[in-house]
């Protein structure tokens, strides 16, 4: 069964207390991060029944409200997920580059995870980092005006740290 | 005047430490505050009102109108929720001033709720906006210490609970009703309208819900007063916007601007955006965030009727749709000769359909068709019926939807096809230059491979 650490149960107990009483459903999304970074950056059909149960709502209610938003992640990901930006300014400043260039260096697509796990490419919309572009985000870090040497540099400093990233 | 613009938001911004609570005070932060709490709470809604102040959102909606509007039904909480959803293309000055001065932000959340009667107030945030998320939260911790939130506000008598919460990865829930939706622990399906938040928003209480911006203008508005404020700027356009400037220009950045500008001083001036980038010729500009529709150079340095275009509610507005365009959140992103309208547009259409949530069928169909559509003109298979076909699609959303995204999502095709049909045109008759125009067009789902 799944169970949050003590430290990850004190913060959601602290989490629901901004609510009034009987509005403690208000705490989904910020849970839901919490349980993602809790459990490997994804959330599993387990863990969003255990949030659930935390809430005393539901388990399709959080079904229903982690499918929508993207940034809960239904399946597994790498230990880090690429979030890279494709509208327009980031477009119009190379992001097609970007992405065609860690295309190559990881051997993978978009939308697939590197065969040891370590890294996710994703495609994702405008993150308002639209002055800096191009751009993408790995967990809460945003790396900006990126060029492919700077590509190289973060990639490198993800295999020597290899931490998992998180958005909390 | 080049050099006069008066700083009411970013004075502050590039003091070292200003995010923290005790330099923000050595700089007369919090001084608002305290004078605000010793006025009446209606004194404070009639400055902000005698100010001219107009939301900083998007739809530019008279704040003080607003404020006034918000129900007081006897023993109800009322609500104040800042919108910090900012997802908007183009738009990043809200990320920027939550950054930098995040007390400027509680202080003018403070002020607020004192003034609308709320005890409690939430700052919605994005959540891929988690490291702002983090610095918000320290300097509301800050605050706290200092009793300038929770308890007997500065012995004023006056109580106020202040969170943050994060959003999950949703354009429309910047949409105040979605936002409130979401702020429930729901999906971000918009609210039929009425009733309005005003009356009944977060758990059907009144509530208000005003973006970052506008939140922090209420600081110098209180500090100036509201006459002094509405002197600042031109016409109804009163005081000064921040402007997320992007795309092909030497100097991207937010810039702080007095409203009434002239747009060629903005873009070409070494004070702002310093001109376009590698000597090229600018081609476009978006001057108000995705949804606004895109103008070509020589509309949007001058109107039609060959008046210098300024940044203003009233002057980008001037000609309408034929010719004209919106402020809306003031995201202006600038594209050289170089750039594919046509592409630029499928990122925009690629942008709307994915973030459509679905309730209204012109909308959720719509958006994937235009997408559609304009994927065949960047795959060189297009007709030429295509661009009417790609007209008459976007024609049949505005006003058939329960909010405004359908709209904002067919006005920019509306006015690429009106200002440069002669692109789309190309796209068909000259499929070989389309070869050498990169692309790309992916789905967003993730698939997990080997593991
Ligand atoms: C699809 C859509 C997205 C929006 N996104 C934002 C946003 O990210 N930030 C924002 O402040 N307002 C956004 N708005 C406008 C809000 O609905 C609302 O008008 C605004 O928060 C009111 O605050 P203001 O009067 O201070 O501008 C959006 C509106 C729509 C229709
Ligand atoms: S217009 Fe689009 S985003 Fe808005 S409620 Fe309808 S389907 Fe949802
Ligand atoms: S367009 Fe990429 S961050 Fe805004």
């Amino acid at each position: 069964m799944v169970q949050f650490s003590t430290e990850a149960k004190a913060i959601a107990e602290k989490i629901i207390r901004r609510y009034p009483e009987g509005k403690q459903k208000s705490a989904l999304l910020p849970l839901l991060h919490l349980a993602q970074a809790e459990f490997d950056g994804w959330l599993s059909v387990e863990t969003m029944d255990y949030v659930a149960e935390l809430l005393s709502i539901k388990p399709i209610e959080v079904y229903e409200v982690a499918s929508f938003y993207t940034m809960f992640n239904l399946q597994p990901v790498g230990r880090y997920l690429i979030e890279i930006c494709q509208t327009s300014s980031c477009w119009a400043c190379g992001a097609e580059d970007i992405i065609e260039y860690l295309e190559g260096k990881l051997q993978i697509k978009v939308g697939q995870t590197t065969p040891d796990g370590m890294f996710t490419l994703k495609t994702v919309e405008c993150l308002g980092s639209c002055g800096t572009a191009p751009m993408f985000q790995i967990g809460d870090k945003f790396h900006e005006n990126l060029t492919l040497e700077k590509v190289d540099g973060i990639l490198e400093t993800c295999k020597t740290e290899n931490k998992r990233s998180r958005y909390c | 005047m080049l050099g006069m613009t008066k700083k009411l938001l970013l004075a502050l911004d590039h003091i070292e430490g200003i995010s923290k609570l005790d330099v923000y005070r050595q700089h007369g932060g919090y001084a608002v505050l305290q004078k605000a709490l010793k006025a009446t709470p209606e004194s404070l809604v009639e400055e902000v009102k005698k100010s001219g102040l107009r939301g900083r959102g998007g739809a530019g909606f008279p704040t003080g109108m607003k404020w006034s509007f918000l129900a007081k039904p006897e023993g109800v909480p009322r609500y104040l929720v800042c919108n910090a959803d900012e997802s908007e293309p183009g738009t990043f000055k809200d990320r920027y001033l939550m950054e930098r001065i995040p007390h400027l932000l509680i202080e003018g959340m403070i002020i607020s709720s004192f003034a609308l009667g709320a005890n409690t107030s939430y700052i919605y945030v994005r959540g891929e906006y988690y490291y702002i998320i983090k610095i918000l939260e320290k300097a509301i911790e800050e605050a706290y210490a200092a009793g300038l939130l929770g308890k007997n506000i500065l012995g004023s008598g006056y109580d106020l609970n202040l969170y943050v919460q994060p959003g999950g990865g949703a354009y429309i829930c910047g949409e105040e009703t979605a936002l409130l939706e979401s702020l429930e622990g729901k999906r971000g399906n918009p609210r039929i309208k009425p009733p309005f938040p005003a009356v009944a928003g977060l758990w059907g209480c009144p509530t208000v819900v005003n973006n970052v911006e506008t939140i922090a203008a209420v600081v110098p508005i209180i500090q100036m007063g509201g006459d002094e404020y509405a002197k600042i700027g031109i016409g109804k356009s009163t005081g000064t916007k921040l402007i997320s400037a992007s795309g092909h220009i030497n100097k991207p950045g937010v810039y702080e601007i007095e409203l009434g500008l002239p747009v060629e001083e903005f873009i070409y001036s070494e004070q702002y955006c310093g001109g376009i980038r590698n000597g090229k010729k600018m081609k476009a500009v978006v001057a108000g965030g995705s949804s606004v529709p895109i103008l070509p150079t020589e509309l949007i340095l001058k109107t039609a009727a060959g008046e210098p275009r300024l940044m203003s509610y009233e002057s980008l507005g001037d000609g309408g749709f034929a010719t004209g365009t919106m402020l809306g959140s003031g995201g202006f992103i600038v594209y050289d000769e170089d750039t594919s309208i046509v592409k630029n547009l499928f990122t925009f259409a690629r942008f709307y359909h994915h973030e459509s949530c679905g309730q209204c069928s012109p909308c959720r169909e719509g958006t994937g068709w235009m997408e559609k559509i304009l994927h065949k003109f960047i795959d060189g298979h297009a007709t030429l019926a295509d661009i009417d076909l790609l007209w008459d699609v976007q024609s049949k959303i505005e006003g058939k939807t329960i909010c405004p995204l359908g709209e904002a999502a067919a006005w920019p095709v509306a006015a690429a096809i009106r200002h440069f049909r002669h692109e789309f045109e190309a796209y068909v008759n000259n499929p070989a230059a389309i070869k050498q125009v990169k692309h790309y067009y992916r789905l967003n789902k993730l698939e997990v491979v080997n593991s």
